[in-house]
């Protein structure tokens, strides 16, 4: 009997012990198919109902722009190499870059290329979006290539690899694009040869408007600026006036003429609110006016803005704000979003913002250091006023002139009155007594790559200096 | 003319002038996190991608207003899924002569998360490849087709993973990497720290030691035959303490032997990859153990084989160590010692609580404090405690604030 009795017990146990690992198995499976159904539900805690916005994105029922890109892709979805709807979107794609502040459209655009993108050849729409998209990643050089061989196709020579030859229009903007290029990297005459073939390809206001940036860098800014405003009615449409306004603000700062400056910068906002460079531009004035609490204001409502942002944190930053007075690390409120933003950034391969970083490691992060070597990559990609400006002031702050020789000859070949700049010059100079010696000895040498490293620290400190 | 082809060009896309400005944003990047401690063929990991990107493409805003909600989002979680495996692919190789073997990728439920330049869908991945081999290729295919300067930034976790993320770009989308197995470092010093760190397994996990002394509990006494026969409910009837020591420490042998046997190979065969069963059930399953070793006391379904119970169900809590073990980051030649370490320990753990507990039960068999409170009711509440732990952990809820984890 209890035989009988424990096998029946056993045969209990069995199928207690099936059952038990069968309702495991349809348990997990539920759970998994409830998962399924409400996909979100591991999100941060619900605030309010489920219509809580997760994210911003360009707005396909009012923007017609992200309406049309839309229509387009879905054309190029069918038909890739179709040449007249990967330009219109690779336009839309790259005008949204600089409008909605998003560069991913530019990696879109050359998406919408890509057919083309790789021949040297390509058709000239695309050789000039192709420069576009270049010039906006600091890839300057490939963008010249690209710009050389459109405006070399126009007269007399003209480059046969390309078919058909550039228009007229495409001419006119690959020429203004070339000599912004040719600014920025400092070869000043060349970039106003390509101004002066602008004649009968644009207005008299645009080829003022080329020009006069590339005078007020070789010393002739009060001559640019004149140049300018005799012209400045004649703008074509609001976006072009804001242009020729910006020109000229930054014309009247290199003149010393902060209040002007101030006055234009404010007046091509009120143009074009969009203007993130002149929005810029015009914090920096503000930051070096001392009136750093004015900045805040300004970039509200622009924070995905890294460049802006960026400025923020450098107001945030300023002895005697707020921020700094609670005794608030560099790591909090926009310092550490720009902090985070950079260091994205150069997790995923690119260099482009290293003026900014430079900056941003100068007087946020207080790192003169590590400011300095960003400072000198920097100018060997981009030497603009503000790229001296950065190399002048990291080689200050990390007590180390001769990093800054290349930037203060550059500023004496194009004597600027910028006042930030003079004086900072003035601070090295007297810092470093053999700066002056040094720049008779290298005289004309240029801006030769081996001027540019950074010496082994300690060589190259001026004496006296360590202190 | 010249204002028309100035106008020209304006219209033609408004190029005119780009000064070199600081953009708004990064490009497009996604981020992918793979845990390959566990070996190359069994990983585990996240992927987060820009909700910005996947609007782009699979426009998740449906009202275009600009704004995606939860309730848009969790609309088209399948499409964010399928999207995004369909341009992922893992594939293993070993031996030369093998082909690669491709790998199963699963997707859990999707949560938000944030990025520095805004919102991300986190994908938790799971990776199961057929065969485990130390290489693992990756074939990363994602927004390429709409954007070319996309990334995808990987990094792997594990011994000998490299430090510094691997970028997958458009142009080199296809990437190997291998998993060195075996470092030095998990050699002899590894012995110690594994022998600590099974012990403080088996100590801190509840659910472990609630099973053995469910099994423990009625060594010291022996089934009664009382009015009704002592079949079916014995509650707290039924039991007469046992005469001597020396039968009660066989009992405990055979117990204790038998979890160990068990939970120690199912351990290893979970370690070296030949055996997987996912967390999501064998945890459940170990509450479900625990519940069946405590209702046996109330319940006698296994008259005195406890011990085959105990192998039985042990065959799960070794599926239980191996998770724990996984997180200590070993791999090949240093995997056995922290194998052997780590058993160490959980035995060691587990001969504390025996010695702890037998000569105390002894003492009291005789007790109605332990028959009663001791046994019936510690087993009840142990059933009722293993009881909770399974709805938890079967539906991934808390339903006490303690838990055994």
């Amino acid at each position: 009997m209890s035989t009988r009795s424990e096998g029946s017990q056993r045969r209990a146990a069995v199928v207690i012990i099936g059952a038990a690992f069968a309702s495991i198995a349809a348990g997990t499976t539920w759970e998994r198919t409830r998962r399924r159904e409400v996909a979100i539900t591991p999100l941060a805690p619900a605030v309010g109902d489920d219509d809580t916005v997760v994210a911003r994105v360009p707005p396909r029922a009012t923007d017609p722009a992200a309406r049309d890109a839309e229509r387009l892709r879905a054309q190029i979805r069918k038909a890739p190499r179709d040449l007249d709807t990967a330009v219109r979107l690779a336009r839309l794609d790259v005008q949204a870059a600089r409008d909605g502040a998003d560069p991913r459209f530019l990696g879109r655009a050359e998406a919408a290329l890509a057919p083309w993108w790789s021949e040297a050849s390509a058709p000239p729409e695309v050789v000039l979006l192709r420069a576009t998209i270049r010039q906006a990643r600091h890839e300057f050089d490939a963008a010249l290539v690209d710009l050389d061989r459109l405006v070399r196709s126009g007269g007399d020579g003209a480059d046969q690899t390309l078919a058909p030859p550039a228009t007229q229009a495409i001419q006119a903007q690959a020429l203004l694009t070339r000599a912004v290029i040719l600014g920025v990297k400092a070869r000043y005459d060349e970039g106003l040869a390509s101004c002066a073939r602008l004649a009968g390809l644009a207005s008299p206001f645009v080829r003022a408007a080329c020009r006069a940036p590339l005078l007020g860098l070789t010393g002739r800014a009060a001559g640019g600026a004149t140049e300018l405003a005799g012209v400045l009615d004649q703008a074509a449409g609001p976006a072009e006036a804001a242009w020729g306004r910006a020109v000229l603000a930054d014309l009247a700062r290199s003149e010393g003429d902060e209040r002007g400056a101030e006055a234009l910068l404010r007046s091509v906002l009120a143009l074009a609110p969009s203007d993130r460079g002149a929005r810029a531009a015009l914090c920096d004035l503000l930051l070096d006016a001392g009136r750093a609490d004015e900045v805040a204001a300004l970039v509200r409502g622009h924070e995905d803005d890294d460049g802006l942002l960026l400025r923020l944190a450098l107001a945030e930053a300023t002895p005697g704000q707020a921020r700094e007075g609670a005794g608030v690390s560099a790591r909090d409120g926009a310092a550490a979003t720009v902090a985070a933003r950079f260091a994205a950034s150069r997790e995923r391969g690119d260099a482009v913002h290293q003026r900014e970083e430079s900056r941003f490691a100068l007087h946020v992060e207080r790192d003169p250091a590590r400011a300095l070597r960003l400072a000198i990559a920097n100018w060997d990609v981009q030497r603009e006023p503000a790229d001296a400006r950065a190399l002048l002031e990291a080689a200050l702050a990390a007590n180390h002139p001769a990093s800054a020789r290349p930037a203060l000859e550059w500023l004496n070949a194009i004597g600027t009155a910028q006042t930030r700049l003079r004086a900072l010059a003035a601070a090295l100079d007297a810092s470093s007594p053999r700066t002056k010696v040094d720049r008779i000895e290298t005289g004309s040498a240029g801006f030769g790559e081996g001027s540019l490293r950074p010496r082994a620290a300690g060589v190259a400190r001026a004496p006296g200096s360590a202190s | 003319m010249t204002r028309a082809a100035l106008m020209a060009a304006a219209a033609g896309g408004a190029l005119l002038v780009a000064p070199p400005v600081a953009s708004a944003h990064k490009p497009s990047d996604s981020y992918l996190a793979l845990d390959v401690t566990a070996g190359v063929g069994a990983a585990r990991g996240t992927w987060d991608v820009a909700l910005r990107d996947l609007d782009y493409v699979l426009a998740l805003d449906r009202d275009g207003d600009g704004a995606i909600t939860r309730r848009e989002l969790a609309a088209r979680a399948a499409e964010v899924r399928r999207y995004t495996l369909d341009r992922l692919a893992f594939t293993v190789s070993g031996a030369p002569a093998r082909a690669d073997q491709p790998c199963q990728l699963d997707v859990g439920a999707l949560a938000l998360t944030e990025h520095s330049d805004g919102s991300y869908v986190r994908l938790p991945l799971t990776l199961a490849c057929p065969e485990p081999g130390p290489t693992l290729h990756i074939d990363y295919r994602l927004f390429f087709e709409v954007d070319s300067q996309h990334r995808g930034i990987l990094r792997l976790g594990g011994p000998g993973a490299p430090a510094t993320p691997i970028l997958l770009d458009a142009r080199e989308h296809q990437r190997a990497f291998t998993v060195t197995p075996g470092s030095a470092r998990a050699t002899a010093s590894a012995i110690p720290t594994m022998v600590a760190a099974g012990a403080r397994h088996i100590a801190g996990g509840l659910d472990h030691l609630l099973f053995l002394l469910a099994l423990l509990l009625p060594v010291v006494l022996r089934p009664a035959p009382d009015d009704r026969g002592w079949r079916g409910w014995r509650g707290w009837r039924g039991w007469a303490p046992v005469a001597a020591l020396r039968p009660a420490l066989g009992d405990v042998a055979r117990v204790v032997s038998a979890f160990t046997v068990a939970h120690s190979l199912t351990l290893t065969l979970a370690v070296l990859g030949l055996a997987r069963m996912p967390a999501r059930l064998v945890e459940p399953a170990i509450a479900a153990s625990v519940a069946i070793a405590a209702a046996n006391n109330l319940w006698p379904l296994f008259g005195r084989d406890r011990w085959a119970v105990a192998f039985a169900l042990g065959l799960l809590h070794g599926f239980g160590f191996s998770s724990a073990l996984a997180d200590g980051g070993f791999s090949g030649a240093g995997l056995a010692t922290a194998l052997l370490g780590f058993n160490l320990g959980v035995e060691l753990g587990q001969l504390v609580l025996c010695a702890a507990f037998v000569p105390l039960a002894f003492v009291a068999r005789r007790t109605v404090a332990y028959q009663r409170v001791a046994l019936a009711g510690g087993s009840f509440a142990a059933l009722t405690l293993a009881c909770v732990w399974f709805v938890e952990r079967a539906l991934d809820v808390r339903l006490i604030t303690w838990s055994s984890r």
